[in-house]
């Protein structure tokens, strides 16, 4: 199973290009009051995550999410199953 | 945080648009057919309205109803559980049946209700649901309530819908891929074909709602499952009343004896009150007329046509695919409102949707076309967004191409 810390790094990097400039992206990022998503990026960067790791991820992970920690804490798991 | 913090963010987005200066839905203030009604007290042209078949006027339909509201009352006041079963729920779901050559049929209150009967009914946790990403809110809607793992999939696309399959391994029996027969945002449709044979060859099932195709496609006007010639591997059809029907309900069909249970297993269908004898009477009605005259079919796909054609020689964005659903693709809010608002001026209402109800992002300016439509009117329509192009000096974003 891949370490959270490596999987921060590469969610980092898969969520730059969605991140408007001038907003950093942190681990305690909130996806809609940081980052300023609204559901269609979040869509777009489920796709992003899917496509890199090979993954199909569950809709239903989305109400437990709400900072990036939250996506990799999720993600770590979906990768280790 | 208060209960009332959520709401905030719809508070501003109904501000933003508030500044543009639409401050509540349109009021149709008296409707003349199913093509004109007073908006704003004055005459439009309704080019928004999904009435495809325009048969909400037709005389035999309002017999039926009016004779049914005469007989039966104007409500059953109760749930197909209960008192809400009258013999004409009964017969629509026979005659529903026999319309798509299937053995089952079922009807619901309205066709959200019954995507979210059909999908909480058939699957729960432990099972997987295979969407269209495009899909409508009453499939996400009933997916949630199903309690099953949600799984979306490209837009219309077979090759990431297969390898979503595939990652499934022994999952895929208990998976229920779903689909629509059109879109109602852009107006495509499925690539069904193909993604009936990836039901084959993982061994899932298949739901297709035929919401928007329904009386659109095929040549009996079965949708889409029909067109595409793959009714023999589509495990269930759901539909609605409230387009191509003129009326309001919904249905699901199947070959599946196991429809009949989710009378049973269905909360949204046991748990609300059954559609009005009134709107049974009509939609028994209207189905009849959608079974035996084609020619409406070929009245609605001409002056589709036509609008498409217009609308692409203009060089607005489209949608990818003529369709009965015309959709005018604009970048920017602003622009959108500007030609809503200017088509209304001139006499022409369509659907103004934006995001996130949109499925890129963008705004739409959404219309649809109906059978029921004079070539004049679908001539004035186009006219109208023609002289819009050229007053609202909105063509560097609304256009593909300069003039």
């Amino acid at each position: 199973m891949q370490n959270y810390e490596t999987i921060l790094e590469q969610i980092y990097v898969l969520l730059d290009p969605l991140v408007e400039e001038g907003i950093g992206i942190q681990e305690r990022s909130d996806f809609v009051a940081d980052l300023g998503f609204d559901s269609l990026k979040v869509m777009k960067f489920l796709e992003r995550v899917e496509d890199h790791y090979d993954i199909s991820i569950p809709l239903n992970i989305l109400p437990d999410i709400q900072t990036v920690k939250d996506f990799v804490s999720q993600l770590q798991r979906i990768i280790g199953t | 945080m208060s209960l009332f913090d959520k709401l905030q963010t719809i508070t501003t987005a109904r501000q933003k648009l508030a500044d543009r200066g639409i401050t509540s839905n349109v009021v149709m203030e008296k409707v003349l057919s199913s093509t004109e009604a007073i908006i704003n007290g004055r005459r439009m042209i309704l080019a928004g309205t999904n009435n495809y078949m325009g048969l909400t006027f037709d005389s035999e339909c309002i017999a039926a109803a009016v004779h049914a509201a005469e007989k039966l009352g104007t409500g059953t006041t109760g749930s197909r559980m209960a008192n809400g079963t009258y013999s004409g729920h009964v017969q629509l779901e026979h005659e529903l049946a026999d319309f798509y050559g299937y053995t089952y049929g079922v009807v619901f209150s309205t066709g959200y209700i019954a995507n979210l009967g059909m999908l909480s009914a058939l699957t729960g946790p432990g099972d997987v649901l295979m969407i269209d990403a495009d899909s409508h809110a009453s499939i996400y809607d009933g997916c949630r309530l199903s309690g099953a793992e949600i799984i979306r999939f490209r837009h219309n696309d077979p090759g990431d819908l297969e390898k979503r399959l595939k990652r499934l391994g022994d999952r895929s029996p208990n998976t229920l891929i779903v689909v629509e027969g059109i879109y109602s945002m852009l107006g495509d449709r499925a690539p069904l074909a193909d993604i009936a044979k990836l039901k084959e060859k993982y061994g899932a099932f298949l739901l297709v709602d035929e919401a928007h195709s329904l009386g659109v496609l095929g040549e009996k006007g079965r949708g889409l499952s029909e067109e595409a010639g793959v009714e023999d591997r589509v495990d269930f059809i759901v539909g609605t009343f409230s387009k191509s029907l003129g009326a309001i309900g919904g249905f699901c069909v199947s070959n599946h004896p196991e429809l009949e249970l989710v009378r049973f297993a269905s909360r949204p269908f046991m748990f609300t009150a059954s559609s009005s004898p009134s709107v049974i009477a009509s939609t028994r009605a209207t189905l009849k007329i959608i079974n035996t005259r084609p020619e409406l079919r070929r009245k609605l796909w001409d002056n589709a046509q036509k609008l498409y054609q217009h609308l692409q020689t203009l060089g607005f964005q489209l949608g990818p695919e003529p369709s009965p659903v015309v959709a005018v693709r604009v970048t920017n809010i602003d622009n959108a409102v500007a030609l809503w608002k200017g088509l209304l001026k001139l006499g022409v209402y369509v659907n103004l949707v934006t995001p996130p109800a949109t499925p890129d992002g963008g705004c739409l300016l959404r219309c649809s076309v109906s059978a029921g439509h004079s070539t004049e009117q679908i001539e004035q329509i186009g006219s109208a967004f023609a002289a819009l192009r050229e007053t609202c000096k909105v063509t560097e974003t609304v256009c593909s191409r300069s003039s």
